[in-house]
């Protein structure tokens, strides 16, 4: 029999019991559907989360910040104190604290250096906090904001608009959440309007900075606070620091340094080890994610084994209906057999019939899954999940909806090889012989 | 007309072991020679169906040699069996075997398909088959919708659409009235006459088998030369049949 043939005839043998093959086809329909809805649960958060982050984007950027203390990290409860780690004291009364920011000391100027002269990294932004009191737009009332001026390892997600530059002009992008507050229509509306910021300098006087809107970014994940270009960083930080009659010490809480754009991983892991032995931890855009996107890959990964212990059930079912099947077929099977196909090709019928079947289940399942989802994701976009905008919680990947198909078609060829095999041993003269 | 397509040499088969052990074949030889007709006559469970398998190269002997063509079969590897069995050998069983939701026409080219024939030349064959036994109206039934007699016609169509050397015919009548069976006898015979087709029939029916050029008679597994007392078959004969 050839290939075509054989195929032909295992899709028309599994229609011939329509019953017992649509009742397994629904076990391997769940499980399929359930890997799909969960791998497409995790590619959309992954992928959120890379839109919210720039992991990709920001290649090239280490932040920099000194290392935990290592040899107390190990012991449980607090941090000891230790005078010869003391570093520049405190560096920022009440500044927010970066990413790990608490029971790491400050970066001092020498830090800093030290890190410029590092081998592969081409320079060095230290990161300064600004604060600001109020935004406002004409007219309108006036709203806190927070700052984020480590806006170089940032590829903002934008609603409109286009990212920071380095101009000598005061940018900001401005956080979707305030456009309402702010008077603006919508994002298309804000992007070149100018708002003005308030900050309070050392003797506690306010002043007014003018910024000019040159995006609007969605609301983030993690609220890092509004985007803000170096020059009105610069700018802040004149303000902030106009009336100060005591020169405090300088200090860091951390730094971003810039690697040449076409750094290699392995130049990478290089420059991060040099700067370790140097008392630093560096750390990319991704290594910072890596640890939310493990507990991401967590719960994926247990939901992933539930589908799995679905669909290994479903296998038995398989198996259970080929063998049914090739009981009742016996004499054809036997007819077959006598008439000189051989006992190869047989297997390959039956087992051919346990793939279509996996098929059947798989490809109905996962297009369920997408319907489903689809629908499930939109209306989540829409109402609990509309506070993250551009977060479509369920992202349907052509390749993962083909690797699930795929992987449920193999489950099925392994729980057909055992009925396939009876079939293919089946000596045609018991078959035929007259009871 | 001279040369054994078939030979058979002292042929043993026993089922079962120690004292459950049968002997269903105890040294049975025969030449069956291309265009002949050979009946294979004896008694339920003397061994008829058990040699006729082994000649079919269904099954293999404990001891003894079948000869395919001269050649012997034990040396043959399975593949060239099967192969053997598909181009040269038609079936006809004592029971339809009819696959029972697939259509006439696709019961019939089964041998075909399975010597992997191309869809189209097929349906010619299986067509030409068809209409050879007069039931080229029926190729789109299903098989499960004929009556006894349409579907020993389907059998035969099955068996011949490969043009086989030999059919081997396990009690073709067995399962049909007389008249029905008479057709079916015709039939076979008229495929020997004139296509030359080699037939081994196995049959307990005297009648049948005298309609055969020649006669192979087993009693418990062994070949006799004398017939049983014709009274007692024309009994069992009429039994079966009705
Ligand atoms: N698979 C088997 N196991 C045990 N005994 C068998 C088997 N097949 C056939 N026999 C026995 O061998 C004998 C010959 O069987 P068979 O060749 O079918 O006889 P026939 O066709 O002449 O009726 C019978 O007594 C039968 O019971
Ligand atoms: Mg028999």
């Amino acid at each position: 029999m050839n290939t075509g043939d054989l195929l032909k005839t295992a899709v028309q043998n599994t229609f011939r019991s329509k019953l017992r093959t649509s009742l397994t086809v629904v076990a391997i329909f769940i499980g399929a559907f359930t890997l799909t809805i969960t791998s497409a649960i995790g590619a959309g958060i992954s992928d959120y989360i890379d839109s919210q982050l720039g992991a990709i984007g920001a290649e090239g950027v280490l932040t920099v910040n000194k290392a935990p203390d290592t040899e107390t990290a190990a012991e449980e409860g607090p941090n000891r104190y230790d005078p010869d780690r003391a570093t520049a004291d405190d560096p920022f009364p009440g500044a927010p604290a970066g990413p790990g920011g608490f029971g790491a000391g400050a970066l001092t100027v020498d830090d800093i250096e030290a890190i410029e002269s590092t081998h592969g990294v081409t320079s060095v932004e230290p990161t300064v906090f600004v604060s600001a009191d109020f935004i406002t737009a004409d007219g309108s009332d006036k709203y806190e904001i927070s700052l984020n001026p480590v806006s170089a390892a940032i590829v903002p997600d934008l609603a409109a608009g286009a990212p920071l530059t380095n101009s000598d002009q005061n940018e900001i992008l401005l956080p979707d959440e305030y456009l309402d507050a702010l008077g603006f229509a919508d994002a298309e509306d804000a992007v070149g309007a100018t708002v003005t910021i308030g900050a309070t300098d050392a003797v506690g006087e306010q002043h007014d900075v003018d910024v000019a809107i040159v995006g609007v970014q969605n609301t983030s994940l993690l609220p890092l606070g509004a985007s803000i270009n170096e020059n009105l960083t610069d700018a802040l930080v004149e303000v902030q620091q106009t009336g100060r009659t005591v020169d405090a010490p300088v200090g860091y809480l951390s730094a971003v340094a810039h690697l040449e754009r076409d750094a290699t991983d392995d130049q990478i892991t290089s420059i991060k080890e040099d700067l370790a032995d140097q008392g630093f931890l560096a750390q990319t855009t991704a290594d910072q994610i890596g640890a939310f996107q493990t507990v991401i890959s967590g719960i994926i990964g247990v939901l992933n084994a539930f589908a799995v212990i679905a669909l290994i059930a479903a296998g038995f079912g398989i198996v259970n209906t080929l063998l049914m099947s090739v009981q009742e077929r016996t004499r054809e099977i036997g007819l077959m057999k006598a008439m000189g196909m051989g006992g190869g090709r047989v297997f390959g019928l039956f087992s051919s019939e346990a793939v279509f079947i996996g098929f059947l289940g798989s490809a109905i399942g996962a297009a369920a899954a997408v319907l489903a989802g689809t629908a499930i994701s939109t209306a989540l976009a829409t109402s609990l999940l509309s506070g993250l905008p551009g977060l479509q919680i369920m992202l349907f990947e052509p390749s993962a909806i083909i690797t699930v198909i795929l992987v449920v078609m193999g489950i099925a060829f392994l729980a057909g090889t055992l009925p396939a095999r009876r079939a293919a041993q089946q000596n045609p003269i018991d078959a035929l012989r007259y009871e | 007309m001279n040369s054994p397509v078939l030979e058979a040499t002292d042929i043993h088969k026993s089922y079962g072991s120690g004292s459950g052990r049968f002997d269903a074949l105890k040294g049975v030889s025969l030449a069956v020679r291309a265009g002949e007709s050979v009946a294979i006559v004896g008694k339920s469970g003397s061994g008829k169906s058990t040699l006729m398998h082994i000649l079919a190269l269904l099954d293999q002997p404990d001891d003894g040699a079948v000869l395919v063509g001269g050649e012997d079969a034990a040396t043959l590897r399975g593949r060239a069996v099967n192969q053997l069995r598909n181009a040269d050998f038609g079936f006809v069983f004592q029971q339809f075997f009819l696959v029972p939701n697939a259509t006439v026409l696709d019961n019939v080219v089964l041998p075909l398909k399975i010597a992997g024939v191309s869809g189209r030349e097929r349906r010619e064959r299986g067509m030409a088959a068809l209409r050879a036994l007069e039931l080229d109206d029926k190729a789109k039934n299903r098989a499960t919708n004929l009556s006894g007699g349409q579907k020993q016609r389907v059998v035969i169509a099955r068996a011949l659409v490969n043009n086989p050397k030999v059919i081997f015919a396990d009690e073709p009548t067995g399962n049909l009235d007389t008249a029905t069976g008479q057709v079916v006898e015709d039939i076979l015979f008229t495929l020997n006459r004139e296509q030359g087709i080699t037939l081994i029939i196995v049959t307990h029916d005297t009648e049948l088998a005298e309609r055969c050029d020649r006669q192979i008679y087993l009693r418990d597994g062994r070949e006799t030369d004398a017939p049983a007392p014709p009274n007692l078959h024309g009994h069992g004969s009429e039994g079966a049949a009705a």
